[in-house]
């Protein structure tokens, strides 16, 4: 079964599928969770807000964005950013984007529905005597969130996070759709040029398989680690 | 900005001459209804079995449904439908993979496949979540009265299981949904595939996609509203109770 296959394919085109593919896989799944969570963060503090507009736009902006495909938000955003740049800077036609920059813009944005109700669960879970302590102590509202609030609810979420950060990072395949050159896209762009499909998506699989279950298993031990026990 | 609005183009003839652009995407959504209805399908029966092995004593089930859902779940959707269409037909003996090559509508059925399978392990961890969720007395007391185990799990844990289940079940039916426009990659002609192709034929980016977004709320909005409708319709009184 395997005796026409050429592994020597994955061997000869590893060094730029590691240097081109996966550094724009990871730096596009470390940055965009970064942004991520902290938009997503804000969006949860306008929906947990007093004021009812604020609630209203957070919890549209998710559930706007929750009930779309991924694939069609990219498809949006490659499109819309020239456009969008071009009203921002007042220039004459549509400025084109780089490719990183349109991917990060669009998962950042898209994840930030779903960290956001992860960042509101966990703010939720902070017993209400908290914030009523911080603001007795005479902490204002911005005071009580950075100081208080928001590294409990930080800590008590952090293994959530990372889970959807795997999750993240396995979506970021989907920016094959737009031909950028992630380390899906690398692969696809060898097994087209040599002939040699099979043997470079088995590879990939294989290298998503790996760095996603022994994330997993990181993120259950640091779960372990650091719960607090109650 | 400087584009060009014109909401008129969703009339207009769309150069495949099967109708105006509104048409095709109306196509693209039920080819979109169809795949997410027959990969949900799949999808619940692949989840039942591995929910209920891995609530299973014994030393084989188990270990092999974790293993499937470990398997699926850690590699992304888009690589595992290229592994069924590209890959698969390749490692199949000879005359097998010139079968399923030659198949007609191949991306419908490798898209139910593939998009069934992938749900079916998530699907899983709910059913199984749900049934550790019931209290172990059930359990005990099903067999006390004299019920072997697959009838306990068929009167007894699992009607209660799915019900507590359901409304995960709804996210995952909408992530079905949402999932199927990955199967655009290997050439479904899905909601967003033919918006993508309306916005190749007539440069019109926003209408096509703006239409495409409309149609995605108004079937969230509708399967939203259908499981609401059997979750009330198959709710047990007082059965939330027994929870805890």
């Amino acid at each position: 079964m395997f005796s026409d296959f050429d592994f020597g394919v994955i061997q000869r085109s590893l060094p730029y599928l590691i240097k081109e593919g996966l550094t724009f896989t990871l730096t596009l799944t470390a940055l965009s969770t970064i942004g991520g969570v902290i938009l997503g963060t804000l969006i949860a503090m306008a929906r947990l807000s007093s004021y009812r507009v604020l609630q209203v736009a957070g919890a549209g902006y998710v559930n706007f964005l929750r009930s779309l495909p991924l694939v069609l938000v990219i498809f949006w955003f490659y499109f819309l950013m020239p456009y969008i740049l071009q009203w921002v800077t007042g220039a004459s036609s549509p400025v084109p984007v780089g490719a990183f920059a349109s991917a990060l813009i669009t998962f950042t944005i898209f994840e930030a529905a779903y960290f956001s109700e992860i960042m509101r669960a966990g703010i939720q879970s902070i017993p209400r005597g908290q914030p009523a302590a911080a603001a007795a102590l005479g902490m204002n509202y911005w005071q009580s969130m950075w100081y208080i609030i928001l590294p409990q609810a930080f800590r008590n979420m952090l293994p959530v996070i990372l889970t959807q950060t795997i999750i993240l990072f396995q979506d970021t395949s989907l920016v094959y759709v737009v031909s950028l050159p992630d380390f899906l896209g690398a692969a696809s762009k060898v097994a087209q040029r040599d002939g040699r499909l099979v043997e470079m998506y088995i590879f990939a699989a294989i290298v998503y398989f790996i760095i996603s279950f022994f994330a997993s298993w990181l993120v259950k031990r640091l779960q372990a680690r650091i719960a607090i026990i109650r | 900005m400087s584009y060009n609005w014109n909401w008129g183009i969703l009339l207009e003839q769309s150069p495949e001459g099967i109708g105006s652009y509104l048409y095709t995407l109306w196509l693209g959504l039920q080819w979109t209804m169809l795949v997410a209805a027959g990969a949900w399908i799949l999808a619940l029966a692949v989840g039942s079995v591995l929910g209920v092995a891995r609530s299973l004593p014994g030393r084989w089930f188990s270990p092999l449904a974790t293993a499937y859902v470990e398997i699926f779940r850690n590699i992304p959707l888009l690589v595992q439908l290229f592994l069924w269409y590209f890959v698969m037909p390749e490692l199949l003996p000879r005359s097998w993979g010139l079968w399923v090559k030659q198949l007609p509508n191949a991306p419908l059925y490798t898209a139910i496949l593939g998009i069934g399978l992938y749900m079916g392990s998530r699907v899983g961890e709910q059913l199984r979540a749900g049934i550790q969720a019931l209290p172990r007395g059930q359990m005990m007391a099903a067999t006390a009265i004299g019920l072997t185990v697959p009838q306990a799990f068929r009167f007894v844990i699992l009607p209660q299981a799915y019900r507590i289940i359901l409304p995960p079940l709804t996210s995952e039916f909408l992530n079905t949904i949402k999932n199927t426009s990955v199967a655009l990659t290997i050439g479904l002609l899905e909601l967003t595939a033919r918006a993508r192709a309306m916005q190749e034929y007539s440069f019109q980016v926003f209408e096509a996609f703006t239409a495409a977004t409309v149609l995605y709320l108004l079937l969230n909005i509708a399967v939203t509203f259908a499981m609401r409708l059997i979750e009330s319709r198959v709710a047990v009184p007082g059965l939330g109770v027994l929870k805890k």
